[in-house]
């Protein structure tokens, strides 16, 4: 596959490029620029974040799991190319070196590209920024105090120079929705790629071969999201930054949870439909978009359909979708704010769900008329509490109807134990969720979050 | 002088840059091998036949090698020889090598080294410390026994007692960079090996062996690692030994780095503890008398933990003067990846064990924590009791915690927290906070006494330029950067003229890992030799030409001044050249005073001991046992610190790992003893937001008692264990929902909050 696109400032064409490399083995192996570090190879430590701009702004990527074409038509930056042509360092590196904010140096990379990238687009909040990029030696604390320090600094100018390039067409990297389904509908056994956030690792960790990968990043009519007065339409190619972004007005705890899915890195490249997707019984956004009763567009050749998203979730890593079908889109309908999204991990910020749950209740003048509670993480596919749905609606909005729904669960789910969470605890703790959307519908404080000093 | 000043770690500037080489950075020669291993998938049995023909002949693969097939000795083992490179008739745990695979990618090695077809005949594995224990499958002959007085008689007779039993988890140590080597083969069959290794030395002795040469056949060269905290002390022999045996077979330089699941499938891992106590105190909460049993999942091979579970014994008195203490200690042998060395080494484990007394015991006294424990402390040096000494007799003679703790209480507004938070708890139902005060007190130096030993080389060229080469290695801790200071202030040159380079076998010999702490203390104290050796040539060189005492020669602000006269360093040391002086020399340096009988448990183990002191606040949630540092002040005592920017950096570093530790970081294995926490995906080292909101670290004003370099402390090590402040300030938050104790066990993640929650709350 010929792609073209820019290196540090410098144009690239690769004539023939496997689709499935990596950028990082391409950056390390093939140019040499071995800055650009390997620490997990799997998107979760962020030791390979590089710069990536395009007409839609500037993203800190992860390298190991990102194929070439994915760069095709754009500019990346890696650390050898933080600092300017003439050697002067961007201020984050600078200020890094004045905070001690490098010990082992092994991390420190993927920070200053993660750093350089928030800076250029004058993000401050840090820890937010920088969740996805572990360090092992400094505790953060020098690495947040140099990122404090830089942020007033001009962005330098050969950041703001950035600019994609001419892309040139590929034939398997459609530019559109009619494209993609026409190209789809043809080669039904094709991989998908969109953010490659998932099917990065069939290549990392598998060592599958991939033989043959379409790249979604061009169809820019599928990452559109709009807002109408009457619904929300997430186009299946919008990212999870982009979400984040739109939920944050309509719905802020779902927003909130997507402050915490995964990471900066791992948001800017995963996508909504992938999400979806992929089937997976821990992808964060389908319960709480079943929750707020959306509804999954999927296409296949010219023929569209719809179908309510939960009912796409039929086993086990079986989902409703045909060969060669693809999600288009999701939609719900514009309503109330009374999603609260409660995520469990065994750490706040960048970690795959124990249990997520979506709670949507809807109550009149003291009544409720209606539920939707969606769990992730207790079930082989994301699914609704459907016995707890049932016992509060119709029913009086206290405690006493909490107490006596909570009940359903046992009936709703049987939730498996591993290694993030025993069978017992993802089962009360589905329970207290209810608990604590009441409490929190109460006004009362519920979370460790909102503690503070 | 540079010594004492703030300066940049000496490879800053390259880490910002990406342009810090690595093992895995270094350009390789053409033709490069890239080696996989293949990896036992069951816990324990025989391997009853080998089935390679697809490995062979899957793409790029240039050769496959077994255990039949290595030339010498067949021994990764920093030890007692019981770790073969690869598996020889049995395995003993999931991820063992068993087969090796050349091939010339990596990535092609490791399709490759998935295609191994063994068969095994699997036997039952023991995969927990009962199974262990109940089996009788332990290192050593039966566990040891360290004592002073009769802990049972106090303990008995005392008016007031507290027992309970915790388990203690393991850790990952998570490097950033997993482990790699590469080797290249010389003309004379030699072997030039790079590794990311803590003891070049030990490389280079274990790679000797299995290509049946002379250690001086074989040179090691370590510039720096991204990360070792232990983990690179004896884990990356197998690497480097690997490499060198398809390098020896193949004559092409072969180049190994595991994966990052395969790091963690196969290296070990700090050991998991079950720790039993009973103590006995009287209504003031005066210690009587303490007993520990100490459960060590020592996993497969030995490894290094004797020693490890030695200083586990060593630090279960912390910072208390206990009049009657028996700590038992069992080295159990599982079927798990083989433990190690990991910060601390031993010592946070049997920390823990008594800082869990004192917390259970406060709890039941209702006496305040901070206050139980100063009771408890050892006297200050000013303040001599007639028994004033640890449970292995070492007497303590620099305890610094009465001032630091009084200090530490006050600045962090302890008292009046405290007091807010419980008022803050009654107006909460889901929500508590709690908060929690921790000391340190941690033994410097190795217990094994011999490896308190180290050796320089320096170089002082004609143009004034200093070549600095010393036995340690640098592994992030700025190790080489305080070494270069103490050069530079001997010299009195600024620290730029002093180039430091990889420690490398061929300039320092018989080096001793970079652990234990030890480093700046020992390599500093050799460069510092050496620089004086040199210094003194020089001296009396000049003082001869200018008619004056070498006494009089002073080396300072890149000047070298003799009586009146004054010329530049350079020009001293173009000046000294001339005059045929030896600008070369190496130092040595082994520390005084150590003695240590380890099978007894008395003498002293410890040079001196470092200090440190914290309080940490977190929050708590009884729905969920979601959790959260808060807020963390910590004093801490690096003597006459070498350079505080550096040393400020360790502690904030080793909190934060330390709390990780005993919080997010759960290590999960299956039925079948296979790990299921084998990536960060499933593994959480603390992220970003995970450090406490409010983060006040101060160094002690204080300097090391005994005469270590420039009278600064060690600090690798030491800090880490303040994290243990936020594990009580959990049990702390966690005492809010009910009256009975928590009995916390770690790491605290959120689950096991909630399940302490409800034991304390609801009697479940």
């Amino acid at each position: 596959m010929a792609l073209t696109f820019r290196l540090n400032g410098e144009e690239v064409r690769i004539p023939d490029a496997d689709p499935s490399t990596t950028l990082l083995d391409w950056l390390r192996g093939e140019r040499g620029l071995t800055g650009t570090k390997e620490g997990c190879n799997e998107g979760d430590c962020g030791a390979c974040t590089v710069m990536v701009t395009d007409g839609r702004g500037s993203k800190a990527l992860n390298a190991c799991i990102l194929f070439l074409p994915q760069l095709n038509g754009k500019s990346v930056r890696t650390v050898e190319g933080a600092a300017g042509p003439d050697g002067s360092l961007h201020p984050v590196q600078q200020a890094m070196i004045d905070h001690h904010g490098s010990q082992c140096g092994f991390c420190t990379p993927g920070f200053i590209m993660s750093m350089v990238t928030a800076h250029a687009n004058g993000a401050a909040d840090f820890d937010d920024q920088l969740a996805g990029n572990l360090c092992r030696c400094t505790g953060y604390a020098p690495i947040i105090r140099a990122a404090e320090a830089a942020k007033d600094a001009p962005v330098p100018d050969w950041i703001t120079r950035d600019r994609p390039v001419a892309p040139g067409t590929q034939p398997l990297m459609p530019r559109s929705a009619d494209e993609l389904a026409e190209l789809y509908a043809a080669s039904p056994d094709a991989t998908l790629i969109a953010g490659a956030t998932d099917v990065g690792l069939w290549v990392t960790k598998q060592l599958r071969h991939l033989p043959q990968m379409i790249f979604l990043d061009g169809c820019a009519d599928l990452k559109d999201i709009e807002v109408t007065d009457t619904a929300v339409r997430i186009g299946a190619m919008a990212d999870l930054n982009a979400l984040r972004a739109a939920m944050e007005p309509l719905h802020p705890s779902f927003a909130e949870m997507l402050r915490r899915f995964a990471s900066q890195q791992v948001r800017a490249a995963a996508t909504v439909g992938g999400n979806i997707a992929n089937g997976s019984p821990i992808g964060d956004t389908p319960p709480a978009l079943i929750a707020l009763g959306a509804i999954l567009h999927l296409r296949k050749g010219d023929t569209s359909r719809e179908l309510p998203l939960e009912d796409f979730f039929l086993d086990y890593g079986k989902q409703d979708r045909q060969p060669g079908e693809f999600v288009k889109a999701v939609s719900f309908p514009r309503q109330p704010d009374a999603l609260k999204v409660y995520k469990l991990s065994k750490r706040f910020d960048q970690d795959i769900s124990a249990v997520l749950g979506a709670f949507n209740v809807t109550v009149e003048n003291g009544r409720i008329t209606a539920a939707r509670i969606a769990f992730g993480g207790m079930a082989g596919i994301p699914k609704r509490a459907a016995n707890v749905e049932a016992a509060l609606t119709g029913q009086p909005w206290d405690e006493t109807t909490i107490n006596a729904a909570a009940a359903g669960f046992d009936q709703d789910f049987t939730p498996m134990t591993d290694m993030r969470a025993s069978a017992v605890y993802r089962l009360e703790t589905a329970r207290s969720m209810l608990s604590r959307y009441f409490a929190e519908l109460n006004g009362k404080a519920v979370s460790v979050l909102e503690v503070k000093p | 002088m540079s010594v004492s000043k703030p300066l940049p770690h000496d490879a800053a500037e390259l880490h910002v840059t990406g342009t810090a080489r690595y093992v895995d950075d270094i350009p390789s020669p053409a033709g490069t091998l890239h080696l996989a291993f293949g990896l036992s998938p069951i816990a324990r049995g025989h391997i009853t036949g080998m089935h390679l023909g697809e490995v062979q002949h899957s793409p790029g693969v240039a050769a496959v090698m077994t255990a039949k097939g290595l030339p010498f000795s067949n021994d990764v083992s920093p030890s007692i020889h019981d770790e073969p490179l690869l598996a020889a008739g049995t395995v003993n745990y999931v991820g063992q090598p068993v087969f090796l695979v050349v091939a010339d990618s990596h990535r092609n090695a490791r399709i490759a080294a998935r295609k191994g077809k063994v068969d095994y005949k699997e036997e039952p594995a023991l995969l927990t410390l009962d199974a262990a224990l109940a089996a009788d499958s332990r290192f050593e002959e039966g566990p040891r026994i360290y004592q002073k007085g009769d802990a049972a008689a106090a303990i008995d007779a005392a008016p007031r007692t507290v027992e309970g039993t915790f388990e203690l988890g393991g850790q990952e140590h998570f490097y950033l960079e997993g482990q790699a080597a590469m080797a290249w083969p010389q003309e004379d069959g030699g072997m030039h090996v790079f590794s990311s290794t803590q003891h070049p030395t030990e490389i280079q002795h274990k790679v000797a062996d299995a290509i049946g040469l002379p250690m001086h056949a074989v040179r090691v060269e370590t510039r720096r690692m991204g990360g070792g905290f232990g983990g690179k002390e004896s884990q990356g022999n197998a690497l480097a030994v690997a490499c060198a045996v398809a390098a020896r077979l193949t004559g092409k330089p072969c180049k190994m780095r595991y994966d990052r699941d395969d790091d963690m499938v196969i290296t070990g891992k700090r050991h998991a503890f079950r720790i039993s106590y009973r103590a006995g105190f009287d209504d003031d909460g005066q210690l009587q008398g303490v007993e520990f049993l100490h459960l060590a999942d020592c996993g497969w091979a030995q490894d290094l933990s004797l020693p490890v579970a030695d200083r586990a014994m060593l630090h279960a008195d912390n910072a208390y003067l206990i009049p009657n203490i028996r700590i038992e200690s069992h080295r159990l042998r599982t079927n798990r990846q083989s433990a190690t060395a990991y910060r601390g080494f031993g010592g946070p484990q049997g920390m823990v064990g008594i800082e869990r007394v004192m917390d259970h015991i406060a709890h039941d006294l209702g006496i305040d924590p901070a206050e139980l424990r100063q009771r408890n402390y050892y006297a200050a040096p000013a303040e001599a009791k007639p028994d004033n000494t640890t449970p292995y007799g070492m007497e303590v003679t620099d305890f610094e915690l009465h001032g630091m703790t009084a200090d530490l209480l006050r600045s962090s507004g302890y008292a009046a927290r405290k007091t807010a938070i419980a008022e803050w708890n009654k107006t909460q139902t889901h929500l508590k906070r709690g908060i929690a005060f921790s000391p340190v007190k941690f033994g410097i130096s190795f217990t094994l006494t011999h490896l308190n030993q180290a050796g320089a080389l320096v170089h002082v060229y004609q143009d004034g330029s200093v070549h600095l080469n010393h036995g340690g290695t640098e592994m992030g801790q700025g190790l080489f950067q305080k070494v270069a200071q103490v050069a530079a202030s001997r010299f009195g040159i600024p620290p730029e003229k002093i180039k430091i380079t990889a420690t490398d076998t061929g300039k320092v010999p018989n080096t001793s890992a970079t652990a234990a702490s030890s480093g700046s203390d020992l390599n500093g104290m050799a460069v510092k030799a050496a620089c004086d050796t040199i210094r003194a040539r020089m001296a009396e060189h000049l003082a001869l030409q200018h008619q004056a005492r070498p006494g009089d020669v002073v080396f300072e602000n890149g000047q070298v001044r003799i009586g009146q006269d004054v010329m530049s360093f350079d020009k001293a040391a173009a000046f000294c050249y001339q005059g045929r002086v030896s600008l070369s020399a190496t130092g040595f340096y082994k520390t005084p005073k150590v003695e240590w009988d380890r099978i007894k448990g008395q003498g002293r183990p410890f040079y001196y001991f470092a200090y440190g002191a914290a309080v940490t606040e977190v929050a708590v949630d009884a729905l969920t046992g979601e959790n959260r540092i808060l807020r963390a002040d910590i004093l801490h005592d690096a003597g006459a610190s070498l350079n505080p920017g550096i040393d400020i950096g360790q502690i904030e570093g080793g909190y934060v790992q330390g709390a990780g530790w005993l919080t997010t970081e759960e290590l999960v294995w299956d039925d079948g003893g296979r790990l299921r926490t084998h990536a960060p995906s499933t593994y959480k080292i603390p992220a970003c937001s995970d450090r406490p909101d409010v983060f006040n670290v101060k160094l002690w004003d204080g300097q090391n008692r005994e005469d270590t370099i420039y009278r600064s402390k060690a600090v690798g090590e030491p800090p880490f264990m303040l994290g243990i402040s936020a594990w009580l300030a959990l049990s702390d938050a966690v005492a809010a929902f009910g009256d009975s104790y928590p009995a916390l066990n770690a790491p605290a993640t959120a689950e096991e909050v909630w399940r302490a929650i409800r034991r304390v709350r609801d009697g479940i």
